[in-house]
């Protein structure tokens, strides 16, 4: 008999860990969405309303390519802002569409909690036992919380390695291994072996390189075909970069950094913002304490609670005299654009620090 | 011996710029034209003016800088030594010739740009990413449907003495108030200037919004040729505007300091007429993300390609 087939949004590398628990704890034959390509934007934006942001029309094109590809459950993310409300409203969409499945969302509108997470799969797979479930989830948690680790090493390093791909070619085999973990002794083995291999990437990093914050929205951050490779655009141009928003931070870290944040900037911004703005402002403020050259804030079109975030942020940075630059992502960004602003903005960087000598 | 020679090309969207600087950053000569959308054969006919009213006996060009939204196709085709972007051009060109300028307006064919500066350096810059009203090209487009000869546009609005007001927010809708204006029968002139204003006032809340614009300002691009557009900066923002005869060479002139560091022993010809340059653009196929992948051809001969998102695209 054909096992149902569950499939997800693609996000980077977080495909490995979604797919890993998936596995684990359902019966179902795992299939990622497929990578992103102009296609699944293009058929994404087709059947989006015109004002919906663009993590919409990114994962509905996902959610229609993998009904194509055979598809017969469809799992969402669930979140902070309307985030939340979309699934209603793409499980309509397809639904109109034509298209038989079901549709979860992971953390069904509660706050991030493994409780609404447990009850999600309780609905997947009834037979579920709580204990296999916490095994398996903390599991998931530990190697996404090493994945993203690694990540902010990478991202300062990469680039600056000697020998092109070598970060890429090392990550690939360990998110290979990471997919065939068998428990816990075995993951934290992984870790440290390619923590090292890691650290051994031959590097040619000047002690002073430039150094880029970029903080925003939390797709847009970490699924790297919505911004063009921004990161990898600006690791070319040999530049340090360090990016907050990663699933350990949305899942674990961020609700006891709240207070935290609040107190950072408590000059500039009283309440949370919704989504990640007011953290977002709090990390600009910590880039600025740790002297970072400057600040990329990326937003897709129509961001509710960034846009309310944005003002405050550059109000902050004008009193700090730090360089910000906000970059919009839409279905027709120009690349070029974008590109030429990228390479203006480290010019900009590049000549405050000579001038500074 | 030869003394040294730089040469900067500005290639715009509406315009092609070429400035060639000596040493002491001395204007040698420069030259301006139309691009008519075919910067190949633009730059070729600019090079060939440049050729008649450049000493090339007594100087020598070691560098080439390209800059503008053509630079990596032009810069490729004659080899530069620098391919940047236009913001930094401006900048740098700027900064040259007016040591203490604090903002730099900028309004090109295509895309609108402020650039702060402190202390000789850039500071902060926006470049336009809504829409492209408010530009020279929006300009050129709503001269013609009123029949007036761009050139002559700034002085026929400096006649108004009721300027309209038209909604600048959106090139669309400044397009249907104006000829809803025409319609009702208003003067040229004071629909001329209304455009002028619109334009200003586009600028200032899209592009310059939430920048502290400080004096001295200079203001440049294409549109900056436009009288009308001067005065209603002035008017809007109460400060003297300073407006130079090179304003439009500006990012020619600038990529051309430099593209001094970037020296270089060139095999560079003024008989680029000779060479036969074509782009060909192929799709890659390999994935549905289907690149389109640039191929740059001298004389048949594949010189560079780019445009692939992944490694696959060059194979």
């Amino acid at each position: 008999m054909n096992r149902k087939v569950i499939s997800f949004p693609t996000l980077s590398d977080y495909n490995t860990p979604i797919k890993f628990i998936l596995e684990k704890l359902t019966d179902y034959e795992v299939r990622p969405s497929k990578q992103i390509t102009k296609d699944t934007l293009e058929l994404g934006s087709k059947h989006s309303p015109e004002y919906a942001c663009l993590p919409f029309k990114y994962t509905l094109g996902n959610y229609i390519e993998s009904l194509e590809d055979g598809a017969g459950i469809i799992l969402q993310a669930g979140g902070g802002c309307r985030f939340g409300y979309y699934y209603e409203l793409q499980q309509q969409i397809l639904t109109d569409l034509g298209y038989e499945f079901e549709f979860y969302s992971l953390t069904d509108n509660d706050v991030n909690g493994i409780r609404s997470i447990y009850n999600t799969f309780k609905k997947l797979n009834p037979h579920i036992k709580k204990i296999k479930y916490l095994y398996y989830l903390l599991l998931t948690f530990l190697m996404i919380y090493f994945m993203d680790k690694i990540d902010i090493y990478i991202r300062k390093n990469i680039g600056f390695e000697i020998h092109k791909g070598s970060f890429d070619r090392i990550k690939n085999s360990m998110l290979t291994k990471f997919s065939k973990t068998k428990g816990f002794i075995d993951l934290i083995k992984n870790y440290l072996y390619y923590k090292k291999r890691f650290i051994n990437i031959p590097l040619d990093k000047p002690k002073n390189c430039i150094k880029i914050g970029i903080v925003g929205e939390l797709y847009t951050s970490m699924q790297p075909h919505s911004t063009y490779f921004l990161e990898r655009e600006l690791a070319n141009m040999n530049v340090e970069i360090t990016r907050f928003t990663n699933v350990t931070f949305l899942l674990i870290t961020k609700r006891f950094k709240e207070k935290y944040y609040l107190r950072k900037i408590k000059k500039y911004c009283k309440y949370t913002l919704g989504s990640d703005a007011m953290e977002n402002i709090a990390r600009a403020k910590i880039l600025i304490d740790k002297g970072y050259d400057g600040i990329i804030h990326i937003k897709p079109f129509g961001c509710t609670p960034e846009i309310g975030g944005m003002k405050i942020l550059e109000n902050l940075c004008n009193d700090e005299n730090m360089p910000l630059m906000f970059l919009t992502f839409d279905t027709n960004t120009s690349e070029l654009g974008i590109k030429t602003r990228l390479e203006a903005f480290y010019d900009m960087l590049n000549m405050r620090r000579n001038n500074e000598k | 011996m030869k003394n040294k020679a730089y040469l900067g090309i500005d290639i715009g969207s509406i315009s092609t710029k070429a400035v060639i600087i000596d040493d002491n950053n001395n204007i040698l000569t420069s030259e301006y034209i139309y691009t008519n959308a075919d910067p190949i054969n633009a730059v070729k006919t600019l090079i060939s003016k440049l050729k008649n009213k450049f000493d090339y006996n007594s100087y020598k060009i070691v560098s080439i800088g390209t800059t503008g939204s053509a630079r990596k196709l032009i810069g490729k085709m004659l080899g530069a030594t620098i391919i940047k972007n236009e913001i930094t051009a401006h900048a740098i060109g700027t900064i040259n010739m007016h040591p203490d300028v604090k903002t730099i307006l900028e309004i090109g064919g295509q895309d609108s740009k402020i650039i702060l500066i402190d202390n000789k350096v850039i500071s902060d810059y926006a470049m336009n990413t809504l829409c492209a009203a408010g530009t020279g090209a929006f300009l050129t487009s709503q001269a013609k449907r009123l029949n007036i000869n761009i050139d002559d546009f700034g002085l026929i609005a400096l006649r108004s003495k009721r300027p309209i007001k038209i909604a600048a927010r959106c090139t669309v809708f400044a397009e249907s108030d104006l000829i809803h204006k025409a319609q009702i029968g208003y003067k040229k002139e004071d629909i001329a200037y209304g455009l002028c204003k619109s334009i200003v006032n586009n600028y200032l809340n899209n592009v310059a919004k939430g920048k502290k614009i400080l004096t001295p300002i200079v203001f440049q691009g294409g549109v900056s040729k436009n009288i009308g557009v001067i005065k209603a900066f002035e008017e809007e923002l109460k400060q003297e505007i300073i407006v130079d005869d090179i304003g439009h060479l500006m990012g020619a002139y600038g990529i051309a300091i430099m593209s001094k560091k970037y020296e270089d022993d060139l095999k560079f010809s003024f008989n680029i007429n000779e060479f036969k340059f074509e782009t060909k653009v192929s799709e890659c196929n390999k994935c549905t993300n289907n690149c389109e992948i640039v191929n740059i051809y001298k004389n048949k001969i594949l010189v560079d390609r780019w445009g692939n998102r992944c490694e696959n695209g060059l194979k």
